[in-house]
């Protein structure tokens, strides 16, 4: 969401009144025309560069790596920055069009014909906002297990950023891990999901950072979840136990809704797929969401102001005080979806540990629904 | 579809890789540090705790013990206090006795002496007068019967006595 160059504009327009209804964002596009849409989706999507802010005519972004797989087997890796530097936009052939169907992604001309790259796995803005991630959890929590080296269970508890991190750390593994999973399973998966909660959690915390290094709209990606997703997927289904699958193909129904026709079994195994699709989805839903209405209300200033000075500073003193509004809700998001993403995942873990004796009420298609 | 539901393959593949490392790396040197040392200062805490409280019910016992100890050794005290004071008294009163008994009997024994002394005195005197008084009036009738008509007037006055006694 890198929407500070907007908010930028948007004091220095708030204080003078908004003497000039001119956009730095919009400033190449004719006749100051604001395209909400495209600017929404362009900050939420994925890019090349990573853009700071437009001043004037000057584009300010960090240009980062591009590594791709051509239509003829190719490999290619160069600096993003090429493609500015030729007029036609174009490097070794390759070049990414502004706008159509493939705008955004790396293109040749082959045959005559626009066509993607094979495989593009360029280090694109995403990509190093997922390893800036990586990188501040290893150095949290590394570094945080790093300080316990040499203390013996009678030394004092940590002090400060470690404590904070071990009380934080603590409240996911025994609030949501433990209570979900339950006492007996919870240890085998109580590091993935830690790692879970708190890549989620961190990811929302630094989208809502509008500016580097954070602001990408990670876990606002489809592909993101999709991968959380698919982790919460396999551990469900890897280690579920042999009540889980009985649970599914021979559920305690009457008979006649799984013998000739096992439609049980059938509404159970699609549950399966569904119990991650939702998870992948809610997560991707909500803060994609919550980006897209920030940068929306972030786009109400440009328009108004072009309206006039009078209409566009009142409008954008509301537009303001909702942003902040919009943020701090944001804040409370990031923590909920992390939250709940988690113990959803404990939960359906817990699920396929279920011992004989227990109720199976909870694993029927009715509970699947009220879940998603 | 719009761009952003379809999943971008290259940060698919970016994804998994570094959900992978960053969950390799945690799953070994963060988070089970984290929670086993947690867990374990807990298991100290538990265990001081209960050691704590075993100490402090060895301590109520101790001092329980050392209160009947210490009302045992009071009573005791009194008892041995009182026992001595019975015993004093008794050894007082008995001494007293005695000495009662001693004192009189040392009176006894002295008036018996006394007495005897003077009984004896008595005597020695008694005899010590009459032999006087014989040798006296041994003196004064030898003298006296010097003359012939005092020894016949003497007689008949002794002789004129004898039917009067």
């Amino acid at each position: 969401m890198n929407c500070l160059r907007n908010r930028i504009a948007l004091l220095v327009g708030s204080l003078l009144l908004m003497i000039a209804p001119v956009s730095a964002d919009n400033a190449d596009k004719e006749e100051g025309k604001i395209d909400v849409q495209e600017i929404v989706l362009g900050h939420t999507g994925d890019a090349h560069e990573w853009h700071i802010t437009t001043w004037g005519e000057t584009h300010i972004s960090i240009p980062l790596p591009v590594i791709f797989m051509a239509n003829d087997g190719s490999w290619h890796c160069f600096s993003s920055a090429r493609f500015h530097h030729s007029k036609d936009g174009k490097y070794e052939g390759f070049y990414i069009p502004s706008e159509g169907e493939n705008n955004g992604k790396i293109c040749e001309v082959v045959n005559g014909q626009e066509q993607t790259v094979k495989l593009d796995i360029s280090l694109t803005k995403n990509v190093v906002q997922l390893w800036i991630i990586v990188l501040l959890m290893l150095f949290i929590f590394i570094g945080c297990a790093r300080w316990y080296r040499n203390k013996r269970a009678d030394s004092d508890a940590p002090k400060g950023f470690v404590g904070f991190i071990e009380m934080f750390v603590m409240m996911v593994n025994d609030d949501i891990i433990k209570a979900c999973i339950g006492e007996k399973h919870y240890k085998r998966f109580a590091p993935y999901l830690l790692t879970a909660f708190f890549f989620i959690f961190l990811s929302n915390l630094i989208g809502l950072v509008p500016i580097f290094p954070g602001g990408a709209n990670l876990t606002g990606n489809l592909a993101v979840t999709l991968v959380l997703a698919l982790f919460t997927f396999l551990a469900i289904n890897i280690f579920g136990n042999k009540e889980y699958w009985l649970d599914i193909f021979w559920p305690k129904v009457p008979t006649w809704l799984k013998c000739p026709v096992p439609m049980m079994p059938v509404i159970e195994l699609f549950g399966i797929f569904t119990k991650p699709f939702a998870l992948m989805v809610r997560l991707f839903a909500n803060i994609f969401a919550g980006h897209a209405i920030v940068l929306s209300l972030t786009c109400v200033i440009f328009i108004t102001c072009q309206l006039g000075a009078l209409i566009g500073s009142g409008l954008s003193f509301v537009s303001v005080v909702m942003m902040i509004f919009m943020d701090c809700l944001e804040l409370l998001v990031a923590f909920i979806q992390a939250y709940v993403f988690t113990m959803l995942s404990a939960v359906f873990i817990g699920l396929a540990h279920q011992e004989e004796h227990e109720e199976h009420s909870a694993d029927t298609p009715a509970n699947i629904q009220i879940q998603r | 579809m719009p761009s952003f539901l379809t999943p971008d393959p290259g940060l698919l593949f970016w994804m998994l890789i570094a959900f992978l490392v960053v969950f390799i790396l945690l799953a070994k040197y963060g988070f089970p540090i984290i929670t086993g040392m947690v867990e374990k200062r807990k298991q100290f805490i538990d265990e001081s705790l209960s050691s704590a409280r075993e100490a402090n019910e060895k301590l109520a016992n101790i001092k329980a013990e050392c209160q009947s100890l210490l009302k045992e050794a009071q009573e005791r005290q009194s008892q041995i206090l009182k026992e001595a004071t019975q015993t004093s008294n008794q050894i007082i009163a008995e001494s007293k006795e005695k000495a009662q008994e001693e004192a009189a009997r040392i009176i006894e024994d002295a008036r018996r002496q006394i007495q005897a002394e003077t009984e004896k005195a008595q005597r020695d005197i008694r005899s010590q007068v009459a032999d006087l008084s014989l040798q006296i009036a041994g003196k004064i009738l030898s003298r006296e019967m010097q003359k012939e008509e005092e020894q016949d007037r003497w007689i008949d006055q002794v002789l004129s006595q004898i039917p009067n006694s």
